[in-house]
């Protein structure tokens, strides 16, 4: 066991943990932010994504003495009152159904948006591959990222 | 008029459980708090106006958290963002069945929904009309208001509440006609939708209570296996780690058993699990491997008849003296539920109570088995709801709830016990695998003239206790298009129960998930057989029934059926499940690097009256995806008497770059509510197939496929 000092949302948080914890049960069970999920616990299905110094990784499969000196960004941090343009993509769209694996739909996404804010349909795929939907919401995601670039493009030219 | 049960009886339609609603509504109002008015079982109103709706089922993804409160919001007339939604605790005395299950939710009790946002109304209206001193008859509702038309004076239900609340039910209220819906039949964004996109939404993994231990369980992973022996020298000794014990639980008429890791945080638990030594007793253990389970099938479609379930004439004997025979063998895997959000419940059992929280399809079957093992009456279980990440029938079944109980009970405090992703991969219930053996006749116009139908494998319903085995069970056979029936001359359906002790359980869409397959594959087959079209033959079949012709219609005129091209491969299904019918055409076309690749997918559902466009539309699409999956992807396998997929790198799901572009209609029309949240998926991989013969000539009887290969 050791304290770590993580930054989470830039939030600091003190955690006693087994070095080998993975990141993902720091985030939920020590930190307490819930929204981002367990699926699969091999970087199968991405229901774990947040973001590590701005990329997208898969918390279930990092320990959390790799994740200790990074920034963390999970589904919180990207806006608790869904006011950015992702989320806001994804309510204009109705992406979630059951919606447990949105939190990491949404941090891949975001992720591909600041990278590439005008993806293509391939993009989108190498992107969003990773993650796994069972209620069959791709097609609602694709949509959404897509209304998301729009709205971004459309921001910026009012700039 | 006061309302009595046998009244409730009268207007609901509804069956025992939900009458007790007519003695809630009978004793008018239950104060619910100081300020809050409960007018009835979903609906309280406080004195500021503030509106609450219950909804009463499991939010799983299918839309339940917005389609309830939107059918009591229309005749409650009120604005549906004012409204806050609440699960209701599991209650059936209060709110009648609450299991989430056959796609029963609106279709079960959208009259009786609509009735109580009525009555509610008029019980605003009778009080402001009292309180005016006018006639009822010129008050009218609007957007949380009694206006009074000739003053257009006005007042806020909440100032009316305390009025209303002394007044008697009214009953009997007709309800509004679709033309004047302003909230029904809308596709008014879901109000669960934000709570998903920022992480707030609570699942059953995200509940914690205070003084939570965590528990995870070694299970024996073969069938019928025990615990014989375990050391835990090595788990105690990881820090966090609390308790060790074996346990053993009911699983349908057989039982489970494992030892129990409970520790004070979860990676404590999963770490001391890692180090638990087991000696398992599989004495008794037969082998059950994919290849024997389906070796017995195939024998079985060969040699025996099945309990019939519906026969007309002697079609054995007619096909033996036919001269143009089809015979076809159809073969589909068992599958898992695989939900994202793994199995997990929360139990705190005490000496006279016990309260679960979880991701929960059946509250009330949750308190009926919890009666049984904890022997406590039903009244002292609590079954609190949460919103589910996923369910597909696999959060219907109460194993992970007595499992979270008895380890509860055990260490004397709250706890939750999580299962890992191959935890909920390798131990089932699994959607029973299916043979098929399917032969018919054919008359000289191509028509089918003698038609017997046979399918084997595992029951669903002879699991249970006591189940009958010896007579059909009623519902084996389900998705065929009933008007197809009649214009067979003789027929035959049975099923061949196969015994095994594998768990299996409904997978969404149940029977019809498999039978689909089956039943449009081989209709396909006759019209090749009868070299007709494949939609000019399903409505030779369909003559007169304009409610399947009107989805035939719909479907060749979205699909461009007619038009198209040589190198494009179109199929088409329809089948009737929950009182819905649905139809898909899919279109394939051959990849330059070998196999074909499924270019769309166009589906019209005809699900009588509905609620929510948009929940429709996401709903077929959902299961346009999930059949894909079980058509093209996964399928559970066995080997040794264990389950050899064990998450999702053996076990692969559909991903964004496999989904085709899906388009989906809804005919609009009053006939009576039918399911949403399963009836999409039963014509998907019939449609696919056919499309794949259509193209290729290849026809594909054994699932799953990969689309790659073909």
């Amino acid at each position: 066991m050791a304290t770590y000092n993580l930054t989470i949302n830039d939030k600091s948080y003190s955690v006693e943990a087994d070095a080998k914890m993975p990141l993902l049960w720091a985030i939920r069970d020590l930190a307490g932010l819930t929204g981002t999920k367990y699926g699969c616990g091999i970087a199968q299905c991405g229901a774990c994504t947040v973001h590590l110094n701005g990329n997208p990784i898969r918390s279930c499969s990092i320990p959390v003495s790799a994740a200790a000196t990074g920034k963390i960004t999970t589904i919180e941090g990207v806006s608790e009152d869904n006011t950015h343009v992702v989320q806001q993509a994804w309510i204009q769209e109705q992406v979630p159904q059951c919606g447990y694996c949105q939190s990491g739909q949404i941090m891949s996404a975001v992720a591909l948006l600041k990278k590439n804010p005008q993806p293509t349909d391939k993009d989108i795929d190498n992107a969003m591959g990773g993650n796994i939907c069972r209620c069959g919401t791709y097609p609602r995601v694709r949509k959404a990222i897509k209304t998301a670039s729009k709205m971004m493009a459309a921001k910026a030219s009012v700039k | 008029m006061s309302i009595n049960r046998r009244d409730f009886i009268k207007i609901s339609g509804l069956t025992g459980a939900a009458l007790m609603l007519g003695i809630t509504a009978k004793a008018k109002i239950v104060k619910a708090g100081a300020s809050d008015v409960e007018l009835n079982a979903w609906i309280s109103i406080d004195t500021t106006g503030k509106v609450t709706i219950i909804n009463h089922r499991a939010e799983m993804g299918q839309g339940s958290f917005q389609a309830v409160p939107q059918i009591i919001a229309e005749e409650l007339e009120v604005n549906l963002n004012d409204v806050k939604i609440v699960f209701g605790v599991g209650n059936e005395k209060k709110y009648g069945s609450q299991i989430t299950g056959g796609s029963s939710t609106v279709r079960g009790s959208y009259k009786h929904l609509g009735q109580m946002g009525a009555s509610a109304r008029e019980m605003l209206k009778e009080a402001a009309a009292k309180k005016w001193g006018v006639d009822k008859s010129t008050c009218y509702a609007e957007n949380g208001f009694i206006i009074h038309k000739p003053t257009g004076k006005k007042f806020n239900y909440g100032e009316l509440v305390d009025d209303a609340s002394k007044l008697e039910l009214p009953t009997n209220i007709a309800l509004k006609k679709p033309e004047d819906y302003k909230i029904l039949r809308k596709p008014m964004p879901r109000q669960d939708t934000p709570l998903k996109t920022n992480g707030a939404a609570i699942f059953g993994l995200d509940k914690k209570l205070p003084g939570m231990l965590y528990a995870v369980v070694e299970r024996n992973t073969r069938f019928l296996g025990k615990v014989k022996s375990f050391d835990d020298t090595e788990t105690k000794k990881i820090p966090g780690v609390k308790h060790v014990f074996k346990i053993k639980m009911g699983v349908f008429s057989t039982t489970r058993e494992g030892v129990a890791i409970v520790a004070d945080n979860l990676w404590s638990a999963m770490q001391g699990r890692k180090a638990l030594k087991v000696e398992w007793d599989d004495s008794g253990f037969v082998f059950h491997d994919t290849a024997q389970l389906y070796a017995k099938m195939e024998e079985d479609l060969k040699t025996k008849e099945g309990l019939s379930a519906r026969t007309k004439g002697n079609p054995t004997h007619a096909l033996e003296k036919a001269e143009k025979k089809i015979e076809a063998v159809y073969s589909t895997p068992y599958e898992s539920h695989s939900s994202m959000e793994p199995l997990n419940c929360i139990a705190n059992v005490t000496d006279d109570a016990c309260e679960i929280w979880g991701p929960i399809q059946a509250p009330g079957w949750v308190q009926d088995d919890l009666v049984n093992v904890l022997k406590m009456p039903r009244e002292k279980i609590t079954v609190n709801m949460t919103f589910l990440g996923g369910g597909f029938g696999r959060k219907a079944f109460t194993d992970y709830t007595q499992e979270a109980a008895l380890i509860s009970k055990e260490i004397k405090g709250p706890v939750q016990v999580v299962w890992t992703r191959e935890d909920d991969t390798n131990q089932g219930p699994w959607r029973p695998g299916m043979m098929y053996r399917i032969e018919a006749s054919l008359q000289q116009n191509g028509r089918i003239d003698a038609y017997k139908f046979r399918m084997a494998g595992q029951n669903m319903d002879h699991q249970w206790p006591g189940a009958d085995k010896e007579s059909y069970n009623g519902s084996t056979t389900e998705g065929f298009l009933e008007p197809y029936y009649e214009k067979f001359s003789q027929y035959s359906f049975a099923d061949i129960p196969l015994e095994s002790p594998i768990p299996v359980m409904w997978w969404r869409s149940v029977y019809s998930s498999t039978n689909g397959f089956a039943y449009e594959s081989f209709m396909d087959e006759c019209a090749a057989a009868a070299g007709k079209d494949p939609l000019e033959y399903r409505r030779m079949h369909l003559g007169g029934m304009d409610r399947y012709l009107a989805v035939i219609d719909k479907l060749e005129q979205v699909s461009g059926w007619k038009s198209r091209k040589k190198n494009e491969g179109y199929g088409v299904a329809i089948t009737e499940c929950f009182s819905s019918i649905v139809g898909e055409v899919v279109k394939v076309s051959k990849r330059p690097e070998g196999g074909v690749k499924v270019d769309k997918v166009w589906a019209v559902m005809d699900c009588g009256w509905y609620v929510n466009p948009d929940i429709i539309k996401a709903q077929v699409e959902g299961s346009i995806i999930m059949a894909l999956g079980a058509a093209t992807k996964h399928a559970t396998t066995f080997k040794d008497g264990k389950a050899v997929e064990q998450n999702f790198n053996t076990y692969k799901m559909p991903r964004i770059q496999d989904t085709p572009e899906i388009e989906v209609y809804n005919m609009d029309n009053d006939e009576p509510a039918g399911g949403v949240g399963e009836p999409g998926l039963p014509p998907l991989t019939p449609a696919l197939t056919n499309a794949i013969f259509d193209l290729t000539g290849k026809r594909i009887r054994t699932l799953p496929f990969e689309l790659e290969k073909v």
